[in-house]
Formats: structure tokens, sequence, C-alpha cells
């Protein structure tokens, strides 16, 4: 499943519940001046007009996998559709693939790395979710594929930030971030964001994935040069604050802190190394029985006598891992997990991940 | 790695075109190649037809025809000589296709399935799921429709609901035994799933590092050779099927087998390797023979014979291609 190798097609999945604004940013996407040429995948056929050579209706077909794992689905008609598509190399560099509003992500992430012909020639670089600053506090009450999606993403586009107050602005970022502290969040009207900030995320490349901080909202990126006064990029490690709306000091970033009692995030960390002979045998049993409320699952590891980190990152029951780069003589050998998911057992996961140090 | 013992590399000439080749055949003894980006191919000397708006996704080659489904969701049959017929028209991709005795065709587009029989009456089934596989069966206007979670047995002339194949998965391509008693499908889960009609018998045939997405009957309809190992799985048919019989395997080499294509007249395999390879492979004996050492190292994506059995020709992912003319 890990792959460095360049010459797979990226494929960045766009999710968003009914009205966010998928489609404002599939065509914003489209329309920016990249150079680049886009196979784009959506669900409804002729629906809004997608101004693109190569555009695919798709219909959702989900289905279990034979394998007698419960939550091991995969889009049946993707397959198929990437098969087709990828027998015309050179027609386009990067796949969109934009799901309903009311998709699961994980069927279609799940099928990047279950299938071996998809995987074989693409990878699945990120799934973006497109939330509506005024709508998501509700659709998170009444709509479980919203909360999915949210915490589902690797990258977040909090869109329609103008017809919201500063208050309201960071109640549904306390929201969202109570569900998917990690994922990267911009804030957007009409989904303007750098692409950069949606494409070639490598969010699913071993080889990338670098820390796993929670991503509050502190500062703006500074990797980007180009973005305007809307788009934040609240990426980790920033402690800068660039925000327009006022903050309240008695909380981390001007974040308040809610629970969801449905959807959590737990990160566990050991100061230290870990035992893979205990550790690999506890996380695999572990997604085999909680793999259906796991939705997604992140680690760097240190492993006993192991100059190299491991890292891994899953979906629900698929775990992907590999040792990554060296350990650096000023890095400290800290052994860190963390899971989005439903209805997570907290004191479990860390009493099990506690128990594997070294 | 095993070097077959001689080789008929010298009585292959060498074609080339610019695209991924999705099949290769022969038409009123023209051959004859179907690419992905629009080209139809019959003879060597003529133009190019491009009957379709854009891509073709899947295409059958018999003696007298090229039927092709593409992107624009239209069929269209091609003889020599003549202009592309257009058969139907849909909404969407074609994603299956079959050719039927007398000159029906079955294709399908999303959730329908379509039939249309030589005097151009269609008939059409709502399908749950798009369905990956289609087969004709070789006696009566019947056909084999795979699907998720199972094969429906459709007579297209018959009010009666199809008749239902269970089993759990997804099925992709399908086929009909020459006899009509056993449908063959392959799985998402790499592996082949069959019934046998007359008790509506189960076999299971795994054991796959990959997907099979071709297989080939012996003329004689007692083997099945598949792709989807690092040799091609060749099963038994004689008598009640390969229930508890061991297959074959033919050509093993350190590379995935793409195609497979049974001589028309003899117990020969020829078999398509992912690194551009093809081997000739005498059942009786074992005997290999080489045709081709992996050219520019493309996938074979197409194989076949000619009627008569003394010309091969193959096809490549890169739009590499090759014909043999065999010593007569």
């Amino acid at each position: 499943m890990t792959d460095t190798a360049s010459d797979k097609i990226p494929v960045t999945v766009l999710t968003g519940y009914l009205g966010a604004g998928k489609t404002t940013l599939l065509n914003r996407i489209l329309t920016e001046p990249h150079g680049k040429k886009f196979a784009v995948i959506v669900n409804e056929f002729g629906e809004i007009g997608i101004d693109n050579d190569l555009v695919v209706g798709a219909d959702e077909e989900v289905f279990e996998m034979n394998n007698g794992c419960i939550c091991c689905t995969v889009r049946g008609d993707l397959i198929r559709i990437i098969e087709g598509l990828m027998k015309r190399k050179g027609r386009f560099d990067a796949i969109l693939v934009e799901t309903t509003g009311l998709a699961d992500p994980a069927p279609v992430a799940q099928t990047f790395f279950v299938d071996q012909d998809v995987g074989a020639k693409t990878r699945l670089d990120a799934v973006v979710t497109v939330a509506d600053a005024k709508w998501l506090k509700d659709r998170l009450k009444d709509a479980p594929e919203a909360k999915n999606q949210v915490a589902f993403a690797d990258v977040i586009l909090l869109n329609k930030t103008d017809l919201v107050t500063p208050a309201e602005l960071r109640e549904v970022e306390a929201r969202i971030r109570a569900i998917n502290p990690y994922a990267v969040l911009h804030r957007t009207q009409k989904c303007a964001v750098p692409l950069d900030a949606v494409l070639n995320r490598g969010a699913f490349d071993l080889e990338r994935i670098l820390e796993i901080e929670p991503a509050f909202l502190t500062a703006d990126d500074h990797d980007h040069h180009h973005h305007d006064h809307h788009d934040h990029e609240c990426g980790p490690g920033c402690t800068h604050d660039h925000h327009h709306h006022d903050h309240d000091h008695h909380h981390h970033g001007g974040l308040k802190h809610y629970h969801d009692e449905e959807m959590q995030s737990v990160s566990i960390a050991i100061d230290g190394d870990v035992d893979p002979e205990k550790f690999m045998p506890w996380i695999n049993d572990l997604v085999q029985v909680e793999g259906p409320n796991i939705l997604r699952s992140k680690g760097i590891l240190a492993f006993k006598k192991e100059p190299k980190r491991f890292v891994f990152q899953g979906v629900h029951m698929i775990l992907d891992g590999d040792l990554q780069r060296d350990w650096r003589a000023d890095e400290k050998r800290v052994s860190r997990i963390v899971f989005i998911g439903r209805n997570l057992k907290e004191d479990e996961l860390k009493k099990g991940f506690l128990a594997c140090a070294a | 790695m095993i070097q077959p013992a001689s080789s008929l590399t010298e009585r292959v000439q060498s074609l080339a075109f610019d695209a991924h080749i999705l099949a290769a055949g022969f038409v009123g003894g023209e051959l004859a190649i179907v690419t992905a980006e629009g080209a139809i191919q019959i003879g060597r000397e003529t133009t190019a037809l491009h009957p379709h708006t854009d891509a073709i996704l899947v295409a059958r080659i018999t003696g007298e025809r090229i039927v092709t489904g593409g992107d624009d969701g239209r069929v269209f049959e091609c003889r020599p000589g003549k202009e592309p017929k257009l058969l139907g028209e849909g909404k969407g991709w074609v994603d299956a296709l079959a050719l039927g005795p007398d000159g029906a065709v079955a294709w399908s587009v999303g959730r329908q399935a379509f039939t249309r029989d030589n005097k151009g009456n269609m008939k059409s089934l709502a399908l749950a799921s798009s369905a990956r596989g289609l087969a004709f069966f070789p006696k009566g206007y019947r056909l084999a429709v795979s699907q998720n979670g199972f094969v429906q047995l459709w007579f297209p002339n018959m009010a009666a609901e199809p008749e239902r194949l269970e089993w759990k998965g997804s099925h992709l391509e399908c086929e009909v035994s020459p006899d009509g008693r056993f449908v063959i499908t392959s799985m998402q889960e790499n592996q082949l799933h069959g019934w046998r009609l007359a008790d509506k018998g189960h076999m299971r045939m795994s054991g796959y590092p990959a997907k099979v997405r071709d297989m080939s009957w012996s003329h004689d309809g007692l083997w099945l050779a598949t792709s989807g190992a690092e040799a091609a799985i060749v099963w038994p048919f004689a008598k009640d099927g390969p229930m508890g019989k061991p297959p074959r395997e033919c050509g093993a080499r350190p590379a995935r087998v793409t195609k497979v294509a049974f001589h028309p007249k003899a117990l020969v395999l020829a078999v398509g390797y992912q690194d551009g390879w093809v081997l000739l492979i005498r059942l009786t004996d074992a005997t290999e023979l080489l045709v081709r050492a992996g050219g520019d190292g493309s996938a074979i994506t197409a194989l076949a014979w000619s009627a008569d059995g003394r010309r091969l020709i193959f096809g490549a992912e890169s739009g590499a291609a090759g014909l043999l003319d065999l010593p007569v």
C-alpha cells in the first residue's frame, strides 16, 4: 500500500454535506490557471455545469468485500471508472472525485487501499471536506453523514464564513475541532483557497506524516504566499495569531472546547519507545474489533532498538504502516497514536497502548 | 527464469499503435485492433475508423465483426468494407459487452442491460447494480449478467423474472461453458466462482494473487484457462467440473499473466504477461514456445487467434502489437 512512486495519479476526494459548496470548489480547482488536466468523477451526471473535458458520472455503488470484514466496503463504480480512465494515460494528470452530500467517505478511501488495480495506478491524496459555516452546527446534530465527513477529513474548508458572525464562526470551528482536531482547516468564502491547500497534500503518504499534533486554530500557514485574507490555514506548530476575531484568552487559540457525544478523537503518547512485539498484535486486534467505529488512525512510533520512525495510518480496519526516516539526534523519541471515531473507549485505548511501552 | 525450448520470435511482425490496445483479432481474414482512444483498425493498409465521439471502453471481435462500446454510451458494429452501424445509444459509459450466436449483441450501461438480436429487436433489463460481465449461452437466446451479489440468467424474449445465481461478493467477468452446463465469474476477491446449473452446485476456485480478468475455454470445452497468477491457471471441466481437482499451471514465469487464449483447434494456450512476454504452451506435454520476449515491457492487454489457428495477434498497454504467422 505504501507508495512513493510519483507516477501514480493522485486522487482528491471532495466531500461535504448538501449545499456546502463542493461543486464551487470543484469548479474553482478546474478553472485556476494551473496547466493541469483533471479527470472529474461526479455523482450526478450533468447536474451543475462542470467545465472540464473529462467528466464521468458515478453512481456510488458501495459494496462489502466478501472477506468477512463488515466495514471493509468499497466503491464498485469507482473501481470500474478508474480502470477505464487509466487506459487513457496522458489525458489527465490527476483525478477529482466529488461525492454526494450524503456519502460516507470511507468506502471511497478504502477503494484505494483494498483494490489492487486501483492502488497500483493511483494514490489517494486527501479527503477534502467542505463545510457550511452557517449550517454545519445543525447538520452535526441531525445528519450523521455530515459528522462522518468532518471526522474523516484531511482538509476542511469552512465555507460561507461571510454569512456568520465572528462568534458563530468560533462556535462552529470549536464543534469541528471537537470531532477532528487534526485536519487542516481553512476559512473560505466561495471556496477560495490556493490550490496547494487542497491538492498534492499527501495525506495518506507515510513519508509525509511528519507530526500529528492537533492543528488548533492558531495561525496562518507560512508556506502560502498568495492566499487572501479569508483563507486561514491553521497548521500545526504555529504560535502566531492572525485572526480577525476577538480572542478568549482563557482558551488555546481562542477556541472553546466542546465534547461531541458521539464522535471523538483520542490521542495517546508514550514518552519513549514501544515494543513492536506488543504493539503490532494490539493494534491489529484493536482494528479487527473496533474497526467499524474507528474512522481514521495515525501514529508515529519509536520502536525499541530501531533507529527509524515507524509511521502508520489507517481507515477503519485497513492499516498501512512502514519504517520511515531516522529519528533525528535533536528529536525526542516519543510514540504517539491518534484515533478519530465513534464512541471511542478512551480508557481502554489508553490502557492498551500504554501496555505496549518498551 | 525458465527459457522456453524454442522460439517463434522470428515469425512475429511488430506493429505499433498510439494507444492502449483494448482488443485484437481477425475480421474477414484481416487483422483488427481496437484502441482505448477510439480507433478501430481493420487490415494494415486502411485508415482507422473512429465511430465513437471519444474513448472505446469495451470491444469484442469475431471473425465477421467488431462491436465496440464507448464512453459516449453508444455501441457500434463494424464489418470490413462497411460503414460502422450504430446498434444502440444510452446515457453513461458502456461497461460490458458480449456477442451471441446469430449476430446477437448484449451490453450494459449503468444499471441497465440491453440485448439486440440480428433483426434489431431490442430488450432491456433493469439491474440492482451495474453489470460487470455479460455472456451469452451457446444455445437459446439467453444471457448471463454478473453483478454485485449474484448472476442473473435472462431470457430476453421471455417475460419471466430472470433466474438468480447468488453468491456474496462482487462478480466481475462472466463466462458460460461451451456446453452451457457451467456459469463462471471472476470476483473482486481474487477468485473464481462457478455454478453447475444442473444442481446449482457451487464451485470456488481461489488462490489467485490478483483479480482474474481474462478467461478462455479450450476448443473441446474441457479446460478453462485463466489469468491472475504468475502462470496460466487451467481448470478441468470434464464430467462434473473442477470440484476437488487441482488446476494445471502453465507457463510459470516471474510475471503475472494478463491474457489467455486457447487455440481454436488444438490444446495449445497462448499466454500474455504483465511484462510484455507472450508464450505458447502445449497442454499435453507442457512444451513452451516463445512468441515475444517482452518487447517494450508493457503489459499484454489483447490476445487472439485467427479462426484457422494459423495466426496469433497480441497487443499491449503501450500500443505495441505483434502478429505471429505459424509455420504450416
